[in-house]
């Protein structure tokens, strides 16, 4: 595989293929809600110490403010989302492994 | 003290070195130099980029920023590990299929042009740069806190040339072995100074947090759990969110990060070293919180910065400021410190207070193998900046030998050990957190963007990716400038930090360069890079 030098038509033919194409979606159907919700639920914590920094300090339990919990959280969400990331990325790479065993033996012929 | 310390610095230099002979037989190719041959581990490259983000910035900076403006400081430890989410999702496994030795590889593979190339090379300059700076003077402030006699500017002149050495011989092989080592070495003293911040609250984190919720402060006190001791005034709310805008993509534009996924041998195992860093890096973070409220609460702001020996004296002045005049000069004379106020140096004081001088000394060499293991991945990532994409893709323009090569790259790696140690001499006084802040607010406005379209749209072209890297360059650069922190009183911009309004101007930039000039060549090249950055087929092995 290593010493195949592919053709641009071999590139464009993989690109096609109707299960890399399917395999695009699945990862992107996957990564860009997750990316969203991370990046909004990152955000939220300084958008709330700028805009609303009286209930950021409001003491809620233990006398720990929102902000000391949010900032936790984001902590323990970063690890969750990890974990999430790890667990389905497995089954992409199962994919796509299989395409690219299919297409070694396709272009060996 | 000093002998104690002084010895644990000599073991680990002794001991970087070792390693660096070891690896020197190793480092003869241009592969073996910037990638070592892409044999790293996935688990072993985690560590390493732990380690490269336990930086002092991270030990010393955020430890101090905590101690000194509680919640606040913690902002920057939250942003820079939720960071790696971004490198996870978008970059990390792309990288790795698509990337040889540098990051503007990545971007000169999809948008071929020398252009991009060489813009692309010129900020990772840059940003190394300020970086390293960020590094060195932590460096120098910590020695010069220990050896007194070792003045700030020779302490950062010793660490420049080591790590020179280090990387001049050893290359990335021998960098990722001092990393990792480093990053288990400062764990473990950030686990033991935790504890012992625990156990003089007699493991009661209420303690900790009722202590922490009314620290000293110069005869008042200072709740450390509330926001807006650091971003604080008419503009701390737009601070504290254009501080976060820059730690969350500001990863993800970073050389000497990036570079390890050039250094492991499958997608799977860059995604394995995210995984590994985020928790290694989130245990972290959680240590130096315990840290930073021990150094704020324990030894007091009033305390931190002040010389360990002379505080007798220098206690006399803080009570009779009135003196200060008179004895400054005379303490000089002698060879004390006179007495200001120094951030970076909360975690070492600290250990001297709740662990005595061992504990410091080892303390302190933790943060010293840090600051030379981070110094020398950051010059390897602006040594193959230079020799790789600036010399012989721009310059020479032919493949020469891998002698000439590391020639070269051990060359670009001198002459950048000697511009860094000129600035971080300059700069020896400012917060090295606030300094690597800086560095993340260029990368979040010129690569991060550039890397993120380039894997990602299909339309990207040239002329989009030069406006946007461009733009972002220039005003987060300009803003820098503009900023309070060079300007002082009559700063043009208000904030501290640009990233709030340099990375949308970074995207918006390469939004309207694509739209105005189509590049055809670049969106045709889209579909291979796809099928290589989700397969891996046709990756450097």
């Amino acid at each position: 595989m290593q010493h195949h030098h592919f053709t641009p038509g071999e590139w464009e033919a993989l690109a096609n293929d109707p299960e890399f194409v399917a395999l695009l979606r699945a990862r992107r159907r996957f990564i860009i809600p997750l990316t969203i919700f991370f990046l909004l639920f990152y955000l939220a914590l300084p958008a709330g110490i700028a805009l609303a920094p009286g209930v950021m300090n409001r003491a809620v339990f233990e006398s720990l403010s929102v902000a000391n919990l949010f900032g936790f959280a984001q902590i323990i969400v970063a690890w969750g989302l990890l974990a999430l990331y790890m667990r389905e990325a497995r089954s992409f790479d199962k994919r796509a492994q299989a395409l690219v065993e299919r297409a070694a033996a396709e272009f060996a012929k | 003290m000093t002998q104690a310390t002084l010895v644990m610095f000599a073991v680990f230099v002794a001991m970087a070195l070792v390693i660096t002979y070891w690896a020197s037989g190793r480092s003869a190719s241009r592969r073996g130099f910037y990638t070592a041959h892409r044999e790293i581990t996935g688990i072993q490259t985690g560590w390493a980029i732990a380690g490269d983000y336990m930086s002092a910035t991270s030990f010393l900076g955020i430890t101090g920023l905590i101690a000194f403006y509680g919640y606040d400081g913690f902002m920057y430890a939250i942003g820079w590990l939720v960071a790696y989410l971004t490198v996870l999702f978008l970059l990390a496994e792309p990288l790795r299929n698509t990337g040889r030795y540098t990051v503007a590889d990545v971007i000169a593979f999809r948008l071929r042009g020398r252009g991009v190339r060489a813009i692309a090379a010129c900020t990772t300059l840059i940003i190394t740069l300020f970086y390293m700076v960020a590094q060195m003077v932590g460096a120098g402030s910590l020695i010069n806190l220990l050896i007194q006699r070792i003045s700030e500017t020779y302490a950062i002149i010793v660490v420049g040339l080591l790590m020179v050495i280090y990387v001049l011989f050893g290359g990335m092989l021998a960098t990722t072995w001092v990393q990792i080592i480093k990053a288990g070495l400062l764990l473990a003293s950030s686990i033991v100074l935790s504890v012992a911040v625990l156990a003089h609250f007699h493991f009661s984190l209420f303690a900790l947090r009722d202590a922490a919720m009314a620290a000293p402060a110069g005869g008042h006190t200072i709740d450390l759990l509330k926001t807006g001791l650091l971003f604080s005034g008419r503009f701390g709310g737009i601070e504290v969110f254009s501080l976060s805008l820059a730690l969350v993509l500001g990863t993800a534009g970073l050389p000497h990060i990036l570079m390890r996924f050039f250094t492991v041998p499958t997608a799977n195992a860059a995604r394995i070293s995210v995984g590994w860093a985020m928790a290694l890096i989130g245990v972290f973070y959680f240590l130096t919180t315990i840290m930073g409220l021990g150094a704020g609460t324990i030894v007091g702001q009033h305390d931190i910065g002040k010389h360990l020996r002379d505080t007798q004296a220098i206690r006399y002045i803080v009570r009779h400021p009135e003196d200060a005049a008179r004895l400054n000069p005379e303490l000089a004379r002698n060879g004390y410190i006179v007495p200001q106020k120094n951030t970076n140096l909360a975690a070492p004081l600290l250990a001297d207070s709740v662990g005595g001088p061992l504990l410091t000394a080892f303390v302190a060499a933790a943060a010293f193998a840090t600051i030379l293991a981070v110094v020398a991945g950051l010059t390897i990532a602006a040594a193959s900046a230079f020799a790789h994409d600036i010399w012989y893709s721009l310059i020479r323009t032919e493949e020469g030998s891998d002698r000439e090569h590391i020639f070269v790259a051990r060359g670009t790696a001198i002459v950048i050990g000697f511009i860094a140690i000129a600035c971080s001499v300059g700069l020896r006084t400012v917060n090295v957190a606030f300094l690597v802040g800086l560095a993340f607010s260029v990368a979040a406005s010129t690569n991060a963007p550039a890397l993120i379209l380039a894997l990602t749209w299909r339309r990207f072209s040239r002329t989009g990716a030069i406006c946007g890297m461009l733009a972002g360059l220039i005003s987060s650069l300009a803003l820098i400038a503009a900023s309070p922190d060079v300007m002082g009183e009559r700063a043009i911009f208000p904030l501290h930090n640009p990233g709030i309004v340099s990375i949308p101007l970074g995207f918006l930039a390469a939004f309207v360069g694509t739209l105005l000039a189509r590049d055809p060549e670049s969106e045709a090249v889209f579909n291979q890079l796809q099928v290589r950055a989700n397969t891996g087929i046709g990756a450097e092995v």
